[in-house]
């Protein structure tokens, strides 16, 4: 398996230089730069900021200046947040992103995993319309609904948790963003589990299982249980890559300092920096939760091997 | 906003119980524009920044709670006769926050470093009517007219009069560095273990997108009147975030307010809600270098027909004020009737009826309808104003179409290309004087001239009135040029800009003014 993962990971090196290059010349196709602002500068400063950021040179020799710096883990200063390098600032922002989004990953397993298991037990009865009709809920109303309505109901109105901020990491301070950023994947998860456990428990060799006598619990745990999470393990790899970076709606309205915000503000203020590193952070998730995937795929179904 | 005891929610507890087990430390949760881009008062260019610098450092001189310019370091200062060499007198009890005194020779390290090419200072040309300033900032050389006559005495010297150089010394580019520091550590001297400042406060710590902190600088001279320990400035790119947050009691005041909430805010929390006359204009550019809008009858039939009191009060939810001259009301060192449209106390029909006359001259009509592109950057407002714009020249039979984008390609296209008929743009004065308003349109500013009005007169009056001593002489020729531009119009304005704020009724000490400015050494917090 080592040397499973060991080639993986060095095939991965070209996606990556790929993505690299691509985002890199990509940002800089879009019109204006780093130091275009409603508050045009004089064009001495403008030289001066230029020079500063070797944005004065021709654009293949910044690129190769990129690239040499990333080669040695240096991503670089920003051009907007001049006090940090991109390195510190998400240095900063990925551990609050990352604890965010892995409390709505467990949150969305536990729960969504438990729910959809329930309602295809139960199918076609009211709990399993229930589920259906709050997953239906939870996957077609959008975040940047439900976070505010969150924040308003129970941190204006009924005073039980912050309305919003960091504070530290302060567990009174997830509750609210790790449940509005749980709740579509909670949705998602549910469906799935249920689809692909009513399917489990119609196969043969649960039916055997049941001709056999086993009893319900064990039936679902050991024979439907593992197939029935083999849906959810494909899509929580891309979800998970997602969550980790961080969501930017959920970080924007509880005001939280994940990298979620870097992402687009960079983007916005051309700061080109900022984008690539966000981007270089991004790619590096996706390509190892979908190892991740691929190994635990491998795990639950002995189908699937490692060659 | 009704709440019963059982509701009090942990985090207030906690809170509640932190600010009665210490009663003592005071902390105000202040509501910041955004996250400082970097707390180099060289290198800063934005208002959240000058909030947090104005609270860590004391420049020569200070705005107090009016936005009125007040002694800082320097406790006193004389004028030459020619109007060009200031003489300051520092304060004796000036001190660093690690108990360096403050002397005139950190004023002239600071005004070098900032126009020392490799600073990279955004706005080093503020600071330009220095003698030798613009020379030094464009690598040409050459010595900059400051010099510590002692450590108490500071002597500067202009290019030439400049009657408003004392309210440019407010801004954040005129704030000291502590010398030793910034030799020391470089461009790391920002950071919260490395700084030293000569302000009400001392920074304790940044964490990007969440929180400065910064606490009472034991070593300011005026300590003892500062009546709160602990600032907490938490920036909200979500204007409604800092809304809800204030609601729910969270933070003590808010820099700024959504224009779609401000009604329903007004209307639950009265008073807390403050609109006050801000230092800045909002407009449309007319493109007068390209046809047909180098017609000044076009020019002046698209303003004339701008409906701006509904701007203001419905697109705007009265957050904003209906503006007929480029000038804001209120500004210093200008006169007191200021020049405006003609059309200004026009009913809007009577304005229309000419409108249509005067593009009816110009050639255009419903047989030859006239198109108008109207540029603007990304934004809910911009995009309402410009709808609202579009409607209202319907009955000139103009067709308009609208080119959205984003700050960035927008500002480029405006400063690079120049390629658009009609362009929004804002301008927030740096100090309060006419000529901070009035420069933009000069043929020789291309930077911000996005009229592209290109008149020798114009620039003649305003070269006229920086030679002149006498303010309210300069006022004349000021307006003299204002009336000029308002003839005109190579640039529409429609609004001058509002401060919305929320504040606490706890917060004492918050004066509303022009300049929206709020020296937390003036504030305190009543429990």
């Amino acid at each position: 398996m080592l040397r499973y993962v060991t080639r993986r990971l060095l095939g991965a090196i070209p996606t990556l230089f790929l993505i690299i290059t691509g985002a890199f010349f990509l940002i800089r196709v879009a019109p204006g730069g780093p130091f275009d602002r409603e508050r045009t500068l004089e064009p001495t400063v403008m030289e001066n900021l230029n020079k500063i950021f070797h944005l004065d040179k021709p654009l293949w020799e910044q690129y190769f200046y990129y690239l040499g710096n990333l080669f040695r883990g240096d991503l670089g200063p920003s051009f907007i947040y001049r006090d940090f390098t991109v390195g510190e600032l998400l240095a900063n922002g990925l551990p609050v992103s990352m604890t965010l989004g892995s409390l709505a990953l467990l949150l969305a397993l536990l729960i969504g995993g438990t729910l959809g298991c329930i309602a295809a037990l139960r199918q076609n009865s009211w709990i399993d319309y229930a589920v259906i009709a709050t997953a239906t809920f939870g996957i077609t109303v959008p975040n940047f609904v439900v976070a505010p309505l969150l924040a308003l109901v129970f941190g204006v109105w009924l005073s039980v948790l912050p309305a919003g901020g960091w504070n530290g990491g302060a567990p009174s301070n997830l509750v609210l963003p790790v449940i509005a950023l749980a709740l579509p994947q909670v949705a998602v998860v549910a469906r799935l589990v249920r689809g692909s456990m009513i399917e489990a428990l119609r196969s043969d060799h649960v039916r055997t299982a049941r001709a056999y006598g086993l009893p319900t619990r064990m039936i679902v745990i050991t024979h439907a249980l593992r197939a029935a999470c083999l849906p959810a393990v494909s899509y929580l790899g891309p979800a998970a890559a997602a969550l980790l970076t961080g969501s930017i709606v959920i970080e924007q309205i509880f005001g939280l300092p994940g990298i979620g915000r870097y992402f687009v503000n960079g983007a916005l203020n051309r700061d080109y920096t900022l984008v690539m590193g966000t981007v270089v952070v991004i790619a590096v998730f996706v390509v190892i939760f979908n190892l991740i995937v691929d190994i635990l795929y491998a795990a639950l179904d002995p189908r699937v091997r490692y060659d | 906003m009704i709440r019963s005891p059982f509701r009090t929610s942990l985090f207030a507890t906690t809170v509640l119980a932190a600010s009665v087990s210490a009663a003592s430390a005071v902390t105000y949760v202040r509501g910041n524009d955004g996250d400082p881009e970097t707390l180099d008062q060289h290198k800063t260019s934005t208002v959240a920044e000058a909030n947090i610098l104005r609270d860590l450092y004391e420049g020569l001189v200070v705005y107090d709670p009016a936005a009125q310019v007040i002694p800082g370091v320097a406790e006193s200062w004389e004028i030459s006769e020619d109007g060009t060499v200031y003489t300051f007198a520092l304060r004796d009890d000036a001190k660093w926050s690690n108990g360096d005194p403050v002397t005139a020779n950190d004023f002239v390290f600071s005004l070098n470093r900032i126009m020392d090419p490799a600073t990279g200072a955004k706005y080093a040309n503020i600071l330009y009517p220095i003698k030798g300033a613009e020379a030094i900032n464009k690598g040409e050389g050459g010595e900059l007219g400051v010099k510590a006559v002692d450590d108490h005495t500071l002597e500067i010297t202009l290019e030439q009069p400049t009657p408003y150089f004392l309210e440019l010394l407010t801004h954040q580019t005129g704030l000291p560095v502590h010398p030793a520091t910034v030799e020391e550590f470089g461009v790391d001297f920002v950071q919260p273990e490395n700084m030293v400042s000569n302000g009400a406060f001392a920074l304790e710590s940044v964490t990007p997108n969440d929180k400065i902190v910064l606490q009472k600088n034991a070593e300011f001279h005026d300590a003892d009147n500062v009546a709160i320990d602990t600032v907490e400035f938490t920036p909200f790119e979500d204007r409604a975030n800092c809304a809800r947050r204030f609601e729910a009691g969270e933070v003590h005041s808010c820099s700024d307010i959504a224009a779609e909430q401000i009604a329903d805010l007004q209307s639950r929390l009265g008073d807390q809600v403050r609109i006050a006359p801000y230092l800045g204009v909002y407009y449309y550019g007319i493109n007068s270098a390209r046809e047909p809008f180098d017609n000044v009858n076009v020019r002046q039939a698209l303003s004339m027909v701008i409906d701006r009191e509904f701007l203001a009060d419905e697109v705007w939810a009265g957050s904003m004020i209906a503006a007929y001259s480029w000038v804001p009301p209120g500004i210093g060192n200008y006169v007191a009737e200021q020049p405006q449209l003609d059309y200004a106390d026009t009913p809007l029909l009577d304005r229309e009826d000419e409108a249509i006359a005067l593009l009816e001259e110009a050639g255009y009509g419903p047989d030859n309808p006239l198109e108008v592109e109207i540029s603007y950057n990304t934004s809910e407002n911009h995009k309402n104003v410009a709808t609202a714009i579009a409607s209202m020249w319907e009955p000139l039979g103009v067709t308009t179409t609208f080119n959205v984008r984003d700050a960035s390609a927008h500002y480029a296209m405006l400063r690079d290309e120049k390629v658009h008929d009609v362009a929004r743009a804002g301008w927030i004065g740096d100090y309060s004087d006419p000529q901070n308003f009035l420069f933009l349109n000069r043929a020789d500013n291309p930077g911000f001239n996005y009229g592209n009005y290109d008149n020798p007169e114009y620039d003649a009056l305003l070269d006229k009135a920086a030679a002149i001593t006498d303010l309210d002489e300069r006022a004349q020729v000021l307006a003299e040029a204002e009336t000029m531009f308002l003839r005109d119009v190579p640039q529409i304005p429609l609004a001058f800009y509002s401060s919305r704020s929320l504040v606490s009724p706890k917060l004492q000490g918050w004066e509303d003014n022009i300049q929206n400015v709020h020296p937390t050494r003036f504030l305190s917090i009543s429990e």
